[in-house]
């Protein structure tokens, strides 16, 4: 049976809507069933059990816990990822790049699109990791913040510089030093997201948008705004708009943007929060104006000629994905290796010049515009001065900061 | 499973032979049982134990967590979160309404009038499930768009106006609104309604409407007297395979709804994916839990029909 589709989705909605809504609806619904069948049983379980429950402390081990490295013996690595973020070949089954490091190196790559969400993916992990056992997984992509939390818990190894001469030679400077990882001693970006502000331009009809206050205030707007459920990216635009720096803020800044966003949110200016999904409502027009990243509106433009994006003078918040080592990983090396691999500049063209983000290397402009000229000119895949003069990463947090932050942005959206 | 317990041993083949089968039928029961219950201890009371456990303790990623019989939690967590509890219940029980006021008339159809064409209008009741709940859920967003026929139909005869005064919707535009919310559950929980319903309309003899005839009842008497009170079953097992589900779905809410309609679903999946405050969902979910329990104790007494169902 052919698969119906409401709406004719491209492929990057698609990605989106898989990536932000996959998040396993089947076992809330079931385990509700469940619970009202025969949620009698409880009383039997005994109060005596519970107490024998309890998670133990995540395991402390500075640097990460490294097993046995069994990279010479085992030509291969695990790679997990996230959707639609690698390059394809025309047979969809083929990615040019990692079968090139094969090629070359001999190292079979076991390529994982198992991640949707990071709270979701950090969920699945969690267990394995906090038991200090073996994920199965020898790299994988996380954005920052995330990044962050696994290398405080300990659950990230350390790289080792020596495998990595490329990555160490052409990272380019703007992600060389985040706070949550100083030098990168234990992560290497795999992407750079960059967050900007995306409208359609027929929906908005001739009003225009240049700053998160235009989308909180114009009251033409009312019920077409969308920001991102992402507490970052959202908190970290507004922050900027009020002339704050997302790298440096304290609480009352932040509680001082909350109620920015609550008056939007109270008066019905802002329609949604949104995942990645806001890209159907975007081309749509039922959303006017939103908070985007713009490597989707990248791809988005080439199919709706209507949407498009600014960058606010306030500036744009910056963050990336990146490639890291879990501990007890068993084939390290490899995993090191296929980091500097990307590092390459070729390499990282190929792979810059099919997913359109924003590419974290350096001198890779030659290669890039041997294959797609259009993209070697485009700021926010190889970011100028000027653009990187404008680009703004949010401070790592404490743990403590993590949850009260989240917590009041959750209020704010609803839940 | 009561049955089974209750089911007589095996009849002895032979006289002679008296012992081994007795033995056999003594414990035949609880052999059959065990896949039963590994099955609930494994999948139900254990994680229920470990959620009740999960409940009551207290820390943080970092430093752990350990049963503290902090049972603040659960005060707290409703004291926090009444509004979404509420929404949920008004949301799923619109839902349930709807659906009944839809589906009894499709599945008396199907019982008594769809002659040759029955199997072809069950079949698009269950087609739907054909397709993944997300798809189906996402279609409204396309059916309900802002610039789409429907809102400008509604708009034009000004049902928006009306609704918007309800609160249901706001401005001209129903997608983000409580509306949309009820109608993506509505849809999507309908075929539970239309199929319990069905089978025990479809089991009324229809004799008894000929006699309720011969007896000069109007149709309208032999449904109130005869039909509706023989397919309660069907009405109440329909009604809680509806509000059950959609008072724990958060899908809906997510996709169709706005700040203002998240339900207590989205707060469990986000205290527990997001904010990492595990006791709090669990407690969460234990609330919800009691109180669609007792609602539903309360409503299964009150139709009288515990023999029924």
């Amino acid at each position: 049976m052919e698969q119906y589709e409401p709406d004719r989705l491209n492929p990057v909605q698609r990605a989106a809507v898989r990536r932000s809504l996959r998040n396993g609806r089947a076992s809330l619904t079931r385990r509700s069933l469940l619970r009202a069948s025969a949620g009698g049983a409880l009383t039997v379980g005994g109060l005596g059990a519970l107490s024998a429950c309890g998670i133990p402390a995540a395991g402390k081990t500075e640097g990460g816990t490294s097993a046995e490295d069994h990279s010479a013996k085992e030509k291969t690595v695990h790679f997990s990822n996230w959707t639609e973020y690698m390059d394809v070949d025309d047979s969809g089954k083929h990615h040019p790049t990692l079968d090139a490091f094969t090629e070359r190196t001999g190292i079979s790559v076991k390529y994982t699109e198992d991640i949707n969400d990071n709270n979701e993916f950090f969920g699945k992990i969690k267990p394995q990791l906090a038991a200090g056992q073996d994920t199965g997984r020898d790299l994988m992509v996380l954005t920052d913040w995330l990044a962050a939390r696994l290398i405080r818990l300990g659950w990230v190894q350390k790289l080792d510089p020596s495998n990595l001469p490329h990555a160490y030679a052409n990272l380019s400077s703007q992600f060389r030093t985040p706070d949550w990882d100083p030098g990168r001693a234990y992560s290497y970006p795999w992407q750079g997201i960059a967050t900007v502000i995306a409208f359609n331009r027929k929906a908005l009809d001739g009003i225009e948008v240049r700053s998160v206050s235009d989308l909180l205030d114009n009251p033409k707007l009312k019920g077409r705004v969308g920001f991102l459920t992402e507490m970052r990216d959202s908190m970290g635009m507004t922050l900027l708009d009020m002339g704050k720096d997302p790298g440096r803020f304290t609480d009352d800044d932040y509680d001082a943007a909350v109620a920015r966003l609550q008056k939007g949110v109270d008066k019905g200016q802002i329609r949604r929060f949104t995942g990645n999904d806001y890209t159907s409502d975007l081309t749509k027009g039922d959303l006017a104006a939103c908070l985007a990243w713009a490597g989707d509106v990248v791809q988005l433009k080439a199919d709706s000629p209507d949407v498009d994006f600014i960058i606010p003078d306030s500036g744009y918040m910056t963050s990336s994905d990146n490639l890291v080592i879990p501990s007890k990983a068993r084939h390290k090396t490899n995993a090191e290796r296929l980091i500097d691999y990307y590092y390459e500049p070729q390499a990282a063209a190929e792979l810059a010049a099919y997913i359109n983000y924003v590419c974290p290397v350096d001198g890779v402009k030659d290669e890039l515009a041997k294959i797609d000229e259009d993209a070697a000119s485009n700021p926010l895949i190889l970011p100028d001065k000027a653009m990187q003069a404008k680009s703004h990463a949010f401070r790592s947090l404490s743990q403590k900061e993590e949850t009260t932050y989240e917590e009041k942005f959750a209020k704010l959206t609803g839940a | 499973m009561s049955t089974l317990t209750e089911a007589p041993p095996p009849p002895s083949p032979t006289v002679t032979d008296k012992k081994a089968p007795r033995r056999r039928g003594r414990f035949t029961p609880y052999w059959l049982l065990l896949p039963g219950m590994l099955w609930l201890i494994v999948f139900f009371a254990l994680p229920m134990i470990y959620q009740a456990s999960t409940s009551v303790q207290t820390g943080s990623l970092e430093e752990g967590y350990r049963v503290t019989w902090h049972f603040a939690t659960y005060w707290h967590a409703l004291a926090d979160y009444w509004p979404q509890f509420l929404r949920s219940v008004a949301y799923a029980a619109s839902a349930t309404v709807l659906c009944l006021l839809l589906g009894y008339p499709l599945a008396y159809l199907i019982a008594f009038r769809a002659g040759r064409w029955r199997n072809l209008i069950m079949i698009l009741v269950i087609a739907p499930f054909f397709t993944s709940f997300l798809i189906r859920t996402l279609a409204w967003k396309t059916i309900l768009a802002d610039g789409g026929p429907v809102v400008g139909a509604l708009n034009t005869l000004h049902v928006l106006d009306v609704t918007s005064w309800l609160g249901w919707t706001a401005g001209d535009r129903v997608l983000a609104t409580p509306l949309a919310v009820v109608c993506g559950l509505t849809y999507n929980f309908l075929p539970f309604m239309i199929l319990p319903l069905y089978t025990s309309l479809e089991r009324i003899d229809g004799r008894l409407h000929e006699a309720a005839g011969d007896l000069y009842a109007k149709p309208w008497t032999t449904f109130r007297k005869v039909t509706f009170p023989l397919s309660m079953p069907g009405v109440v097992s329909g009604t809680l395979l509806t509000f059950i589900p959609a008072a724990g779905d958060y899908v809906n809410a997510e996709l169709l709804g706005s700040t203002d309609t998240r339900m207590i679903g989205n707060v469990i999946q986000t205290q527990f994916l997001r904010i990492l405050d595990y006791p709090t969902a669990a407690a969460l979910s234990f609330i919800l839990m009691a109180a669609i329990l007792l609602m539903v104790t309360v409503y299964i007494r009150r139709s009288g029909t515990e023999d029924l169902v």
